[in-house]
């Protein structure tokens, strides 16, 4: 049986990790590269890097930070960060990693997906989804670009449908309006994206407690759950949320 | 020496530092001598199919041949894939043919792509899983997998609502549609077997 994952997310600006509340207030969480050996030896999943400068310079240091990852991590890991071309995906891909996942741009430009669908196969094309709760409608979000900074009005479970369809292999959704409170996963945003595809969808943002994990795995119908908070600041162990999340009869990789 | 068949698709290096991590000795590369005189090759591969097949372009003889000649072959993902006889990845492509079986799509009744770490139940006789364990966990990303249709192989399975073939050896061709290289420590011991095999 396939495993739930378990798969912490590091922000990387100016080759630190950090970590903000709400997409604001970053505070340092360590080197990458020390991070990431970290969670590979320690029986994480999967490892996100999201390069969240994404300026030309940050772009030539995220390869660099990809090859040296790859040199001590044996574990999956995407990157993800304004990437816009399928060249960008090809460097990365080729540096080590296993997946890249798209935001901005594939918003911009929905054939990008298609185009790296095509070339590199849709399990290595993440679209992420950066989704803020609409104010008027409690049961629908709107898709959010530039690093959240910028509302559209494209609907989040109609932009996950079309994605699919055109060649995405994975969702990393993210709540803007939980992300960083530690105050549980967006579990309703969750369950309406995960039941509208049938590729798998990444939780992320809100989580604080053990029991968010268990409720994003089985309420949202989440594949995988993403954290940064509880992990980076080790409020709690990958062992502890595996160990946690078996006690209650999920499938994990322990 | 390993050598890994370095095509011109992503993640030939993930492969490389895997192995140098275990301490094997392993090297990228496209020449044709190199290839010929390595104790074992290692065909990689994150790419769609029909890319991959292209990118090898008139590798694929030379692979065929020395494979046929009995030095040991790794495939991995879509590397592994490429070893059986035709895949339907967007559109119609002919693979190495050295295991008969065809790449199909996984059925959509499941989550597609089959994405992360499933148990694999590990056969006794498969010498990649040699001192492994009885099952395993290892990392799977992929949409297609190979109908396996060769008396000859010997199959590695994992569940997926149906028996998925994980690992097939057939005499000294091995491949893998996990990918070993990111499956931890698990990954990396089923790698140092292989560089074992490669030694005899």
């Amino acid at each position: 049986m396939l495993t739930k994952r378990i798969i912490p997310c590091l922000d990387v600006k100016d080759n630190r990790v950090v970590k903000g509340v709400n997409f604001l207030n970053l505070r340092d969480a360590g080197d990458p590269v020390e991070l990431g050996a970290r969670y590979s030896d320690s029986g994480a999943d999967e490892l996100v890097f999201l390069d969240i400068t994404a300026t030309i310079r940050s772009r030539k240091t995220i390869v660099e930070l990809v090859e040296k990852v790859a040199e001590n991590v044996f574990i999956p890991f995407t990157v993800g960060g304004g990437i816009q071309t399928v060249d960008q995906i090809d460097e990365l891909l080729r540096s080590g990693a296993e997946k890249v996942s798209v935001n901005t741009a594939a918003v911009e430009n929905p054939a990008l997906l298609t185009a790296a669908a095509q070339r590199f196969g849709n399990q290595c094309v993440v679209l992420a989804i950066d989704a803020r709760r609409s104010k008027e409608q409690p049961d629908r979000w709107q898709v959010c670009v530039k690093a959240g900074s910028e509302p559209t009005d494209i609907d989040v479970v109609e932009w996950a449908v079309k994605a699919e369809k055109l060649g995405a292999g994975e969702i990393l959704l993210t709540s803007m309006d939980a992300d960083g409170t530690k105050a549980g996963y967006d579990n309703r945003l969750n369950r309406a994206v995960s039941n509208a595809v049938n590729i798998p969808v990444i939780a992320s943002g809100g989580a604080g407690k053990l029991e968010h994990l268990y409720d994003a795995i089985v309420d949202g119908g989440a594949d995988a759950v993403l954290m940064a908070s509880i992990t980076h600041f080790e409020q709690y162990t990958i062992k502890q949320m595996k160990e946690y999340l078996a006690g209650r009869g999920i499938a994990v990789n322990l | 020496m390993i050598v890994i068949i370095d095509y011109n698709v992503g993640n030939v290096r993930s492969v490389c530092n895997a192995f140098r991590y275990t301490g094997c000795e392993a090297k990228l590369s496209c020449e044709p001598e190199t290839i010929e005189n390595a104790a074992g090759l290692v065909l990689p591969g994150v790419a769609a199919f029909g890319y991959a097949v292209g990118a090898l372009g008139s590798l694929a003889e030379l692979i065929k041949k020395v494979a046929l000649n009995g030095k040991p072959l790794l495939g991995i993902c879509v590397g592994y894939q490429m070893l059986f006889d035709r895949s339907c990845e967007h559109g119609r492509h002919n693979g190495l043919g050295l295991i008969s079986g065809s790449v199909v799509p996984v059925p959509a009744e499941q989550t597609v792509p089959h994405m992360g770490w499933n148990m694999v139940t590990l056969p006794d006789d498969m010498e990649l899983f040699a001192g492994v364990g009885k099952e395993k966990h290892f990392y799977f990303a992929h949409s297609f997998y190979a109908d396996v249709a060769d008396s000859r192989a010997k199959i590695a399975y994992t569940d997926y609502g149906f028996n998925l073939p994980a690992s097939v050896q057939k005499a000294n061709i091995y491949g893998t549609q996990f990918h070993p290289e990111k499956s931890g420590k698990t990954g990396l011991k089923v790698l140092k077997n292989f560089a074992e095999i490669c030694k005899k």
